[in-house]
């Protein structure tokens, strides 16, 4: 029971983050591509409740970041002047959902004051508005190239176990041919294949494609085995008898015995998915400037000083930990949900 | 030997049939090497048509897979346009770079599984498994790269282990042992990180399989017969979860190939990974199938090992 309820919390958390991350215009305070260039690399912006004064503001509020005389290259606060947060601040146009134009956002101070809750990068964006606007394209590169993923390897799987013979041996030859490639050198020949450069728009349909192709082998080979198994339960034989079609007995009979491994593949991939667009961005293949992903958000601490200096630089990279983990706990109750139903 | 023989025939075909497919999807790649060429109004057509001319480049799908098979069997693998030079010798040093690396990494995270996963099986649901398990939980949700990345901000803050390439300035200058001691400290911190990422699976599945070992009816007679638990451990309940742990070792070379990719990369190990994404970036095509069909060889070599290994550890096989 107890477990059941962890279950839902987490299942819940990470609809939730997943809703924020698609309303990004709506919960940042800039947009992805706002300059602040005389605040490169800024950290992050402390909230304070209390002035230098020592008087409490019910209202919170953050000071501005000034050069410090003494380091050259690093910010202390600049305690003149604090700017109050401004909760439903108006800010920079976006649209919600891509449909309807606002200009409200969740937080912002008013200029000059400036609000980064995860410091800024060498152009001085913000690095927190970066990675919701990021999350949309890492996250839906994830989710879209695993559909992409299991569509094929659904439709491959019951074709080559349903019809069986000649077919079924050319189909997972076919899968072994892309299973003994490792995983990522498949991808980098795949990727080496395309194009370097792709107008915006187009490379990250691209980045899916590639992703989503690859992979269909594995998949393919678990939902082969179930509708092997399944074409020869009395059911199928017997709706086969009163005769009913190959598509029928595929759609209504077999296709959802293998919804179980479907939707467990799916938390299974999805994750993977996501640290492959990472990789492929990180790497100078993916998302290029100025759109941000997860992995061109990463690709700075490519440079030895900002690996050195900055530590805020690798909050993207951490705050995947917690989505890992939760989509990794939702593969494992599926998987015990699943594994004592017999197939 | 009929076993190995077959197994070495199919191995054979699959690997023919990923040249064949990697040559058809990389030749069918817009762009080539001279497009850079062709930008630059001081090159005129007609030069860059000669080159490629001289390249071969102008045949047509097959006469061109033909020519590649010929110099692949004097162990060229045609030629890289952006080194001059064949692929082959190209390919060499890097591969054993990378076969040393993901050899040490292997064996570093075979030797922590082994132990650690018998350990926790046998004391299951003592502290040592209780903080093996977390230990698994918690890698598996990092992201190889922040793993990476963390153990070289490491490196660069303490200064305890060089941060990235294979050899110092000096290498030429030292003396053998010192050169011995110069490697092994540029190997300490991509073999770390290697490990680190490929240890959690494994640890699961040596604990896994000794688990299910330990629960069967002849661990319990032979514990009732007083043999020794570290003896009923190690000579009877080990050899008897290999079976599933040769087939990991087997699927584990090519997470640890992709993870390679990635070490190789960030910290500069000149490796086969710097050298795909240099031949990509320019569109050094017969590189980057040079990559491709050595990172294969080297997967369907570590299966077929595992194969063997599996053939003459478990007797059952052998009747089949």
């Amino acid at each position: 029971m107890n477990r059941r309820y962890t279950f839902w919390g987490v299942v819940i958390l990470l609809a939730a983050f997943h809703l924020v991350i698609l309303s990004a215009g709506f919960f940042s305070p800039y947009s992805y591509s706002e300059q602040h260039r005389d605040l490169p690399y800024a950290p992050p912006s402390r909230i304070h409740f209390i002035d230098s004064q020592g008087h409490f503001h019910v209202r919170p509020f953050v000071y501005g970041w000034k050069y410090d005389a003494h380091s050259p290259g690093s910010y202390v606060a600049d305690l003149a002047t604090p700017y109050p947060v401004h909760v439903f601040a108006f800010g920079s146009a976006y649209k919600i959902a891509g449909l309807i134009p606002s200009r409200i956002h969740l937080f912002g101070v008013d200029p000059p004051g400036s609000i980064f809750l995860m410091g800024t990068d060498g152009y001085g964006r913000d690095q927190f508005t970066r990675f919701l606007y990021g999350g949309q394209i890492s996250l839906a590169a994830g989710l879209i190239a695993a559909a992409l993923s299991l569509a094929l390897g659904l439709v491959v799987g019951s074709i080559a176990g349903f019809y069986g013979g000649w077919l079924d041996n050319a189909l997972m030859r076919g899968g072994d041919v892309f299973m003994a490639l490792p995983w990522l050198y498949l991808l980098f020949a795949v990727r080496a294949a395309l194009p370097l450069h792709v107008p915006q728009g187009q490379i990250f349909l691209l980045i899916v494609a590639v992703i989503g192709l690859i992979g269909w082998a594995r998949p393919a080979r678990l939902i082969r085995g179930v509708v092997l198994s399944a074409k020869e339960r009395n059911f199928v034989l017997a709706a086969r008898g009163f005769g009913a079609s190959d598509f029928h007995l595929l759609r209504r009979h077999i296709l959802p015995r293998t919804y179980n491994i479907v939707l467990t593949q799916m938390t299974l991939l999805i994750p993977q998915y996501i640290l492959a667009e990472v990789t492929l961005s990180f790497l100078g293949l993916g998302i290029g400037q100025p759109l941000p992903s997860w992995g061109s958000l990463l690709s700075a601490l490519q440079e030895y000083y900002v690996l050195a200096s900055y530590w805020w630089m690798y909050l993207p990279a951490i705050l995947l930990v917690p989505v890992f983990l939760a989509y990794s706990q939702i593969a494992n109750a599926l998987q015990e949900l699943f594994s004592p139903v017999a197939l | 030997m009929k076993f190995l023989g077959r197994r070495l025939l199919h191995s054979g075909v699959i690997l023919l049939a990923i040249s064949f497919f990697a040559f058809l999807l990389l030749r069918s790649a817009p762009g080539d090497y001279f497009d850079a060429m062709r930008m630059n109004p001081r090159v005129s057509a007609e030069t860059v048509e000669n080159l490629r001319a001289q390249y071969g480049m102008n045949h047509s799908f097959l006469v061109r897979y033909a020519d590649w098979m010929g110099s692949l069997a004097k162990g060229d693998m045609g030629i890289s346009l952006a080194y001059g030079t064949p692929v082959g010798p190209l390919l060499w040093p890097r591969a054993r770079n990378t076969l040393m690396l993901t050899g040490s990494a292997m064996i570093l995270s075979w030797m922590l599984a082994v132990p650690l996963g018998v350990w926790s099986a046998a004391a299951k649901g003592g502290w040592l498994d209780r903080i093996c398990s977390l230990f698994t939980s918690t890698l598996l949700v990092i992201p190889d790269l922040l793993v990476f990345l963390l153990l070289l901000l490491m490196a660069v803050r303490t200064g305890w282990l060089p941060s990235g390439g294979m050899t110092s300035g000096n290498f030429a200058d030292l003396a053998v042992w010192q050169k011995a001691g110069d490697l092994a400290l540029h190997f300490a911190l991509p073999a770390l990180g290697l490990a680190i990422v490929s240890l959690p699976l494994l640890l699961r599945h040596v604990r896994s399989a000794m688990v299910e070992v330990l629960d069967s009816p002849f661990i319990r007679a032979a514990r009732g017969h007083g043999i020794p638990r570290s003896r009923i451990l190690w000579r009877f309940a080990l050899p008897a979860a290999s079976n599933p742990l040769i087939s990991l070792f087997g699927l584990s070379i090519a997470t640890m190939l992709s993870a390679s990719l990635i070490v190789e990369v960030i910290l500069s190990w000149p490796g086969l990974g710097p050298l795909i994404i240099q031949a990509i970036l320019s569109r050094d095509l017969n590189v980057v199938i040079g990559v491709v069909m050595l990172s294969s060889v080297f997967l369907i070599a570590g299966n077929l090992i595992a194969d063997v290994l599996l053939f003459v550890s478990d007797p059952r096989i052998r009747v089949e």
